[in-house]
């Protein structure tokens, strides 16, 4: 059985004004992702691969060319009708986490679940599966500040996949983390991507998770220069 | 929903939270308490005037003219019978006004001389300082103002020149027997008091008066001859009038209290708010509409606002009451300068004022709520995320 589309961009054109001039962040990016999927969006810094995550997240909008999510074309589309899709299908992980510092654990990967309306027992049971799938149920009543930073990242990854998205978009989320904890994360994320059907795309550069991703496109000063499938992974 | 976000936003924040609220519960403090000195200020200046000098109102001589000492000399009568009685049922007091001249220290000072019943208690006046005093001539009451103008101290005596019912002169040695401390300048600077028999006795207006003034809660008389009834509120119309006047200033004050006020949750709210910009940029990412953002901002600005309206009567609800009670005494005797002040101010909390400021504070930290958060939400999140917001 054929693998559903969650991307399809085609001819993807990003440029940034800068006073009366432009610069190209992305340049006729063609690309297809299908469900389940675990891939890298890799370069250098200025590379394109955060701002390529943001026009997927429909967190910004593309100048040119098309980008449909899940079957949702992002292109056209209002503020409101993009963060209605983020909120139902897709999960953040951002370099510097951005948990809200006042809310605990609990609270912090209950958040998406308050935004889409789900009952209060059915909450509980989620976040609770959520935060022992990372393995931080000793520290749900913790806030962030009495948190390491792969404890932070580790409950933002079960914020980000709590409502069980369809798609994960991480941004760098090893950035701010050591090799040991870098590593941790990933484990967690490829143990997930196997136990859910989420599809997974990562911004990075740092080298210690390439080794986990299944497919690497590289990119470079805005284009596609590489799409690689990884047929041995080190989560397999 | 978004209730259940903004109280935990507000109460997770401790430090936060404490902070805004403290400097909104400061501001309701101050612009109620100046405000309510200010009222306190205008509201003393009339029941002063109304406690010592008004009661219930008076019954004036047809020629009688307050503000005119030239009607002094015609102003006299017999007081009409009806009126009569109530004196003699002590509700009422009559007092025979007249020009004089007296002579302290060698020098001559023009005065009002007003002759009224010592044992009156119809207002705050010690006019029973001026019974039995039998060794003494003419016995005479007068105000500290007075006393420190003519240079005057009890037991001081001075003659005192005045002109009677037949336009004849005569003179007699008045001798001070009190000096008593009024925040009514209108009954001290000058002005003397002596006993209504003495003054009638010496003016020939035997059984005369110029007016009368009775005690509160009592019907008008309507059988009163040719003379006039005031009611209070004619009597204290120059206190209305002044206070009228002085409203559009009032406005002006109570206006840049409030905009002192809001300066200052403005700055707290709005610096609270941009901090908070990479916060608001996650909940954009993780589905938050920008409606919804700013409502839950604007949410959490009310709640801020009820609670520092909580706080305020909490905290600085016992100081208002303290003040309210016992007043703040003011450096200086404003009344030497003509003017009611009380030498203890008292603040006037008005149920108009407090509503009022409530509802405008209130209004101000949702609208500094309102705006910076909207102006943050009209950001890319990519922005916001990155903390880019600034004011």
């Amino acid at each position: 059985m054929e693998n559903k589309n969650v991307i399809n961009i085609k001819n993807l054109v990003k440029r940034f004004p800068i006073g009366r001039d432009y610069f190209t962040a992305l340049q006729n990016v063609d690309l297809k992702l299908t469900e389940g999927e675990f891939i890298g969006l890799v370069g250098p810094s200025g590379s394109g691969k955060t701002t390529l995550l943001n026009i997927i997240g429909g967190l910004d909008s593309a100048t040119k060319g098309s980008v449909s999510v899940l079957g949702n074309s992002m292109d056209n589309t209002s503020h409101n009708e993009r963060a209605i899709i983020r909120r139902q299908y897709m999960g953040f992980i951002f370099q510097s986490y951005n948990l809200l510092p006042v809310y605990s654990v609990f609270e912090n990967v209950e958040l998406p679940l308050i935004l889409n309306n789900i009952e209060k027992s059915e909450r509980e049971k989620k976040v609770s599966q959520a935060i022992e799938w990372v393995g931080l149920s000793d520290k749900k009543n913790s806030k962030p500040a009495d948190m390491s930073g792969g404890e932070c990242q580790r409950t933002a990854i079960a914020r980000a996949i709590v409502h069980e998205p369809a798609l994960l978009l991480a941004d760098e989320p090893t950035a701010n983390l050591d090799a040991k904890n870098s590593h941790n994360i990933m484990k967690i994320l490829s143990k997930l991507n196997s136990e859910i059907s989420t599809s997974f795309v990562f911004a990075t550069h740092d080298e210690k998770i390439m080794g986990y991703l299944r497919r690497i496109i590289h990119l470079e000063d805005g284009k596609i220069i590489n799409d690689e499938k990884i047929s041995k992974p080190k989560s397999s | 929903m978004l209730f259940n976000i903004a109280i935990k936003n507000l109460f997770g924040a401790k430090l936060r939270t404490s902070l805004n609220v403290f400097v909104t519960s400061i501001s309701f403090f101050l612009v109620i308490f100046v405000s309510g000195m200010y009222d306190g200020m205008r509201e003393y200046a009339k029941n002063i005037t109304i406690e010592t000098e008004v009661a219930g109102g008076t019954y004036w001589h047809p020629e009688y003219d307050s503000m005119d000492p030239r009607t002094f000399e015609n102003s006299h009568s017999i007081i009409p019978n009806q009126i009569k009685k109530l004196i003699d049922q002590k509700y009422a007091f009559g007092v025979l006004v007249s020009q004089a001249s007296i002579y302290p220290n060698g020098r001559i000072m023009p005065v009002v001389m007003k002759g009224i019943t010592p044992n009156q208690t119809i207002v705050n006046m010690p006019t029973n300082v001026l019974n039995q005093h039998n060794d003494i001539t003419i016995p005479v009451l007068i105000g500290s103002g007075m006393a420190k103008n003519a240079n005057l101290k009890i037991g001081d005596s001075f003659t005192i020149r005045w002109l009677d019912t037949d336009r004849t002169y005569d003179a007699d040695e008045g001798t001070i027997v009190h000096i008593m401390e009024t925040e009514n300048f209108k009954l001290d600077l000058g002005h003397i008091w002596i006993p209504l028999s003495k003054a009638q006795s010496m003016l020939a207006m035997k059984d005369q008066a110029t007016y009368v003034t009775y005690s509160k809660n009592l019907e008008v008389i309507k059988d009163i001859e040719d003379w006039i009834h005031h009611d209070v509120d004619y009597m204290i119309r120059d206190m209305e009038a002044l206070i009228k006047a002085d409203e559009p200033g009032a406005q002006v004050m109570y206006s840049i209290l409030l905009a002192l006020a809001a300066m200052g949750i403005f700055n707290a709210q709005v610096l609270s708010i941009f901090r908070r910009g990479k916060e608001i940029g996650t909940l954009m990412a993780l589905g938050m509409t920008r409606a919804r953002v700013v409502t839950l901002f604007t949410l959490e600005g009310g709640l801020n606002a009820l609670l520092s309206s909580v706080i305020t009567l909490i905290i600085f609800g016992p100081v208002l009451f303290y003040f309210g009670r016992d007043g703040i005494p003011l450096p200086m005797d404003y009344t030497e300068m003509g003017m009611l002040v009380a030498k203890r101010l008292i603040p006037v909390y008005s149920f108009s004022l407090i509503v009022s400021t409530t509802i405008l504070i209130s209004i101000i930290v949702l609208i500094v709520s309102y705006i910076p958060s909207r102006k943050i939400t009209k950001m890319k999140p990519t922005d916001a995320l990155r903390g880019k917001a600034a004011v």
